[in-house]
């Protein structure tokens, strides 16, 4: 039993980040977290599935690429378990690496499950079932979320199976079919394709990538057919069954067409779901079950508070640590006024990759906005070219009259590196002039965000 | 095929435009450079040419009516073509999205009317134009911490950053801020932003819109009598030389059908010989230094029907007498016909108000931004005077005034100017030579 000035719940991007953001403001905190530091995003999504994506485009690389650039690569293979294991090593280093800012932090890193009883205190029940309460002048919940399973269709781990158990998958299938064509389904799609997998993708919406401008959605669907994939847009799963040798998916398009996909193995990507704690002190919760917080990300309880994906979307690694950062500071520095989520960017690191942040143009034209869009593809690009790039485009939508950056899209090699020059611009006001006015190096990718802005303003030079 | 002639974008600020009138009814054929329409923007009023031919088919909007930029003004046809079958489709495909190029609006426009403060100088054009309006945000006193974007907005608005607090990054300046900001006094409509005690009206009251020159009025004078710190003098001066030499000057004139001089024509000349004679009131306030300018631009005020221009006659102390009066007989035509053109309102240093037609003895004028000084001028009239024998005879008497920023020009160097400007009019040979 003891006291702490804060104890957070959760040790992912969320948690982890508050607990030594409250650290580092003076406060004695603890972090409790049942399995190990890092959360989903180190352990289970951002950083692994990095390892894999990598390791695929290389091989697609050496496969696909390396033969243009002279390259005869001949009895080239690859070691399944060691792709995984690689990812694997990755995430524990992280996990460690959390664990050491825990200690560098003097945060008391606690093991266990924890529940809330009643405000200002929280009960853990350790590994060795024994249970221990401490008492908190603040709660921090941030216990994050999991895998949302197809209604009827219960993951198995092997056969039928979610993103984390896609990230273990001992033997290599020889056929998915993923359901859902969000990040997670369409990196998991790129990942196992490259690497020879038969791969079906299942979109109920019209596009892949359904949040992102539908130029690049467009511009993605094409490329990952060209590079073999399927991908069923506008269809409806139907029908789900797990069978000896597999999965049995029957699909229906826009007119009730059905068709029977059978593949060893389903992902399902269709979202998460809410993980809380649990315990008698039950905080409200939104209609559709996320923990309910308000403006300073208080919830119901007094004095326990929520951050990152349990309070709802967007489920994004840098947005929970945002608000985790946000919620700590409007507890503990006086005078502090949490910030909410406003503009954040989003990336998906299949090949092309995809990163954008702000309005699509949809969004833009919905919203009645006066804009202008400016257009730059890769193939103009001289860095692009001589690296064996030429696909894709940096797309700006440029607020008028005064030339804000409204919405950045961009598809290609490098994506979500290109992406933050676009984010501070939209973080700092500031307009294409600016952007112009900035000299990029040459020759570089990035030089293409100012061409886009050149061409927005209409004088663009290599257009 | 049918086409659109859209609201072109005459001005950089513009983004939206008044028909004022159109100068073609349906069915009239139109060729290239055909005059169509007036338009007025938030600077000026123009002429819109066509650029293209046909046949008017349908106007789209009436006169008085106000649209954007890029919108869908008149149809034209081919001679004989038919409409087509869904006119609305049409427009409203062939209308934008005002912001692509390609859009760029098909009509010439010839810009040949505008009014006075309109002519906004353009701060391209140093030390004529220090547009202390726009400035005084970002130039002047300490730096002020804000986003490329805020600043935009902020000038659009007219709004005052050195007194906004920054909600944003390090207590950045950003648009939230300044679009929650009241618009200072040297706003892009002050009158309509900053007043706060409003009339009431009744349904016999009429209310009548702003014309584009009205609220530049409103602008530019607003911003001038509470941001510029005035103070006025009067003196009266002996008018009879004046009025024996002009009588004398118009009589030989007649004789031989030359120009006919008015009063005011001397009266300029005085300002013109006076100013280069006390070259310290022809000067600007620009924020850390006074820009004195090398030339008397002599701004002329002119009523016009719906409110009141000054254009300038350039560089008025090369121009003889002759030369002045011919020029604001061509400004004042002009003027009345909406005839000017934006250049000829730019760059004026000191203006010249004359009420003295209206039977007015005397008034203080707001100075013209950014000038330092206006000079009023009132009526002539028949009053006892002491002479210098110390008699009471009938003289012709007359107030000249004049209001200055104190910043610019102190009490002393302004009564030495209307001094100098008393002993040309009471010497008025002295003009002449």
């Amino acid at each position: 039993m003891a006291n702490y000035d804060l104890i957070v719940i959760g040790g992912g991007p969320a948690g982890y980040v508050g607990a030594i953001r409250a650290a580092q403001l003076g406060k004695k905190v603890a972090c409790v977290e049942k399995e190990r530091g890092g959360g989903t995003c180190n352990n289970w999504g951002c950083i692994p599935t990095k390892a894999l994506l990598h390791d695929a485009e290389l091989y697609h690389t050496m496969t696909h690429q390396a033969a243009d650039s002279g390259f005869k690569i001949e009895g080239l293979s690859f070691d399944w378990t060691k792709i995984m294991k690689r990812s694997r090593t990755v995430s524990d280093k992280g996990a460690a690496g959390v664990e050491f800012l825990f200690k560098k932090n003097k945060i008391d890193s606690i093991r266990g499950e924890a529940r809330i009883d009643k405000t200002g205190s929280v009960t853990v029940t350790l590994a060795d079932g024994k249970e221990e309460t401490h008492t908190a002048e603040k709660t921090l919940i941030a216990t994050g979320c999991v895998t949302r399973p197809m209604p009827g269709f219960p993951f198995n781990g092997t056969t039928v199976i979610g993103s984390k158990d896609a990230l273990a998958l001992q033997t290599q299938p020889k056929s998915i079919v993923i359901i859902g064509a969000g990040a997670i389904g369409i990196e998991f799609a790129y990942f196992y394709n490259s690497f020879g997998t038969k791969v079906t993708v299942v979109e109920m919406l019209p596009n892949v990538l359904p949040v992102e401008d539908t130029d690049v959605s467009v511009a993605l669907e094409r490329s990952l057919t060209k590079q073999g994939l399927t991908i069923l847009t506008n269809h409806k799963t139907v029908k789900t069954e797990a069978t000896d040798k597999g999965v049995k998916i029957t699909v229906a398009n826009a007119k009730g067409e059905e068709k029977v996909l059978e593949a060893e193995v389903c992902l399902v990507a269709i979202g998460v779901l809410p993980l809380l704690p649990g315990g008698a002190a039950t905080p409200k919760l939104t209609d559709r079950g996320w923990l309910q917080t308000d403006a300073n990300y208080e919830t119901s309880l007094k004095g326990v508070y929520g951050a990152g994906d349990i309070i709802g979307p967007p489920w994004l690694a840098h947005v929970a640590s945002f608000e985790a950062v946000q919620a700590i500071e409007g507890m503990f520095v006086p005078g502090h006024k949490p910030k909410k989520i406003g503009i954040f960017p989003g990336c998906t690191y299949c090949h092309p990759q995809v990163a954008s942040t702000g309005l699509t143009e949809q969004a833009a034209k919905e919203k009645g906005l006066k804009y202008k869009v400016g257009k730059f593809s890769y193939a103009a690009s001289g860095k692009a070219r001589a690296v064996g790039e030429s696909e894709g485009f940096v797309k700006l939508i440029i607020g008028e009259p005064h030339g804000e950056i409204l919405g950045a899209h961009i598809i290609g090699a490098e994506a979500t590196e290109l992406l933050a020059e676009l984010s501070l611009a939209i973080t700092l006001e500031a307009t294409i002039e600016e952007i112009e006015a900035t000299i990029h190096a040459h020759p570089t990718l990035s030089e293409m965000v100012k061409e886009a802005a050149e061409v927005a303003a209409g004088h663009a030079i290599h257009v | 095929m049918p086409k659109l002639i859209k609201m072109p974008k005459l001005s950089d600020t513009m983004t939206e435009g008044t028909l004022v009138k159109w100068h073609l009814k349906v069915g009239d054929s139109v060729d290239l450079g055909k005059l169509i329409a007036d338009v007025e923007t938030d600077k000026a009023t123009m002429e819109m040419e066509a650029f293209e031919s046909g046949i008017i088919h349908k106007f789209l909007i009436p006169e008085g009516g106000k649209v954007t930029v890029g919108a869908g003004l008149v149809v034209l046809l081919a001679p004989g073509e038919s409409p087509p079958d869904d006119l609305n489709a049409f427009v409203a495909s062939s209308a934008d999205a005002p912001t692509s190029k390609k859009d760029e609006p098909k009509s010439k426009v010839a810009t040949t009317q505008t009014d006075a403060a309109a002519a906004r100088v353009s701060s391209k054009l140093p030390p004529i134009a220090p547009a202390p309006n726009r400035r005084v945000a970002v130039n002047n006193g300490p730096r002020v911490k804000a986003s490329p974007l805020a600043r935009k907005v902020a000038e659009d608005r007219g709004v005052d950053l050195s007194r906004l607090q920054g909600s944003g990054p390090g207590g950045r300046i950003i648009r939230a801020d300044v679009e929650s900001a009241p618009v200072s006094g040297a706003s892009a409509s002050p009158a309509k932003a900053v007043q706060s005690i409003r009339p009431v009206a009744g349904p016999d009251d009429q209310r009548i819109p702003l014309t584009g020159m009205r609220n530049i009025i409103a602008e530019r004078l607003f911003a001038s009598k509470t941001q510029i710190p005035h103070f006025y003098l009067q003196m009266e001066v002996d008018a009879a030389p004046l009025m024996a030499l002009r009588a004398h000057v118009n009589e030989s004139s007649e004789k031989t059908g030359g120009n006919k001089f008015t009063l005011n024509d001397f009266l300029l000349k005085s300002v013109v010989r006076a100013a280069a004679t006390v070259p310290a009131v022809n000067a600007s306030f620009d924020g850390d230094a006074i820009v004195q300018f090398k030339h008397v631009n002599l701004c002329v005020a002119i009523a016009v029907p719906d409110g009141l221009v000054t254009p300038v006659i350039r560089a008025a102390e090369t121009k003889s007498l002759l030369e002045i009066s011919q020029a604001v007989k061509d400004l004042a035509g002009r003027a009345k016909n909406k005839k000017l053109s934006p250049d000829e309102f730019a760059g004026g240093t000191i203006t010249v108000s004359n009420l003295g037609a209206y039977g007015i003895d005397q008034f203080a004028a707001i100075i013209n931004p950014p000038q330092a000084m206006i000079i009023s001028i009132g009526s002539i009239r028949s009053t006892p005077v002491v002479n210098d024998k110390g008699l009471i005879v009938a003289g012709q008497r007359m107030w000249i005034g004049l209001s200055g920023d104190h910043r610019v020009v102190d009490g002393a160097v302004a009564a030495t100017f209307l001094a100098e400007m008393r002993k040309l009019i009471e010497s008025p040979a002295l003009m002449l030579v």
